[in-house]
């Protein structure tokens, strides 16, 4: 069974890596708002390091978003995904396994490229350590949502407008719990009961995106 | 055991209506079954079902063994190459069958396995498809339509790597509305009725 899930996440990193533009495009993202944002509102210290968690956090969110589209689509056109229900690992755990290697193409470079972007907007560096931890427990609920909001919209062509409405109100709650944490810290306040509040909502991603996916995956494929 | 797959009475409906008269269906170790029936009339739909991709509304159905589905979708992923599609399907499928050389020449595309899948024609897909059954082993083996885009040489293929899975104790359900299969031993036959449609 963990052969099969391995041999999934092996061919989607696989392919993630052929398609070398696309993949690359959440880095593109997050400089694109490094660098432009400065530009756009003054290169002032001040008001940088003010916005920079939340910039940081935009810039991950339209990543996520960006990849969504190519997260189930592709293979229900080639037929790909009615081999699931096939295979000998449960679907819930291949839904799961395809959503961690979206986390990974789309989460990850963005986490692993935030000291440089908090450099960058002067992010007292005290700020830091707590802006790379709701990351790391932010990045996957994005993940998670945006999986299930791709498979609820699979069955509707061009569904990416639906797609954008259907997340945005509840990824709202994770971007304001996650800036609220880092901005707290920055202020010198305890920046616990954001973060506590984000683990929850990991939590409740983690146990019920998965298991939702699965069901509107099924009502897709059959 | 010698049944590999058992249904009875099973049937699926769309939007409250039976797709076709719910029928019994048994694949016996070393038996080839084909269904048969007008366009339309839900052959690929009893595929499906006996695969487990949709569940079924009525009737029991019951697995003894591992499964190979092939639909009217080849399920090759055309940016990766013939040889990394089929090494995908050994992996993740649970027990390796033939090498993966040798299932390409068995299905004739012997030296394209670098080619990437997407420039394969339709006939050349289905190939790979086959190839699939080939490198992984699985008892049943579930066929919508596995002779359409192929030639004449391709048909006889298909009958031969029938013929091979039922010497092997495997089962094969298979639709087919244009070339029969010729096997040694005749296959059984289940012809499916449209369910008649209430309201219409």
């Amino acid at each position: 069974m963990f052969k099969s899930l391995l041999a999934l996440l092996r061919r989607d990193l696989r392919l993630a890596i052929r398609h070398g533009g696309e993949s690359l495009m959440p880095l593109l993202f997050l400089f694109a708002v490094l660098i432009l944002v400065p530009l756009g509102v003054g290169p002032g210290p001040n008001l940088l390091s003010a916005i920079a968690p939340g910039m940081v956090w935009v810039a991950a969110l339209l990543a996520s978003l960006l990849a969504l589209e190519g997260l189930f689509r592709p293979d229900l056109e080639d037929g790909t995904l009615e081999q699931w229900w096939t295979a000998p690992a449960p679907v819930g755990l291949l839904v799961t396994t395809r959503l961690f290697s979206h986390w990974l193409i789309t989460g990850l470079p963005v986490i692993l490229f935030a000291p440089l972007a908090a450099q960058m907007l002067y992010l007292p560096d005290h700020a830091l350590p707590v802006l790379m931890l709701t990351l790391v427990i932010g990045t996957p609920i994005l993940s998670l949502i945006g999986g299930l909001a791709s498979a609820l919209t699979l069955g509707t062509k061009r569904g990416s407008v639906l797609l954008s409405i259907l997340i945005f109100p509840l990824v709202v709650p994770v971007l304001i719990f996650a800036t609220g944490a880092v901005s707290a810290v920055a202020d010198g306040l305890s920046p616990q009961a954001h973060l506590g509040l984000l683990t929850s909502l990991l939590i409740l991603a983690v146990v019920l995106a998965p298991l939702a996916t699965t069901a509107a995956l099924k009502l897709n494929v059959e | 055991m010698s049944e590999l797959l058992l249904a009875e009475a099973v049937g699926f409906t769309r939007s409250g209506d039976l797709v076709f008269d719910p029928v019994d269906v048994r694949l016996e170790r070393g038996k080839a079954l084909v269904i048969a029936g007008p366009n339309g009339s839900g052959k690929t739909t009893l595929l499906r079902l006996l695969a487990g991709i949709l569940t079924p509304a009525c009737g029991k159905l019951e697995r003894h063994g591992s499964l190979a589905f092939l639909g009217h979708l080849a399920a090759v992923k055309g940016d990766l190459t013939v040889r990394e599609n089929l090494e995908f399907t050994v992996r993740f499928c649970a027990h390796p069958g033939m090498p993966v050389n040798q299932a390409l020449a068995r299905v004739g595309l012997a030296g394209l396995g670098l080619r990437p899948a997407r420039a394969l024609s339709a006939g050349q897909k289905r190939r790979v498809g086959l190839a699939c059954l080939l490198v992984a082993r699985r008892e049943i083996w579930l066929l919508d339509e596995p002779y359409a885009s192929l030639d004449d040489v391709g048909g006889e293929l298909v009958d031969s790597l029938l013929e091979q899975h039922l010497a092997g104790g495997g089962a094969v359900a298979l639709s087919t509305h244009q070339r029969q299969p010729r096997l040694n031993t005749d296959p059984g036959r289940l012809l499916i009725r449209p369910a008649a449609r209430g309201g219409e």
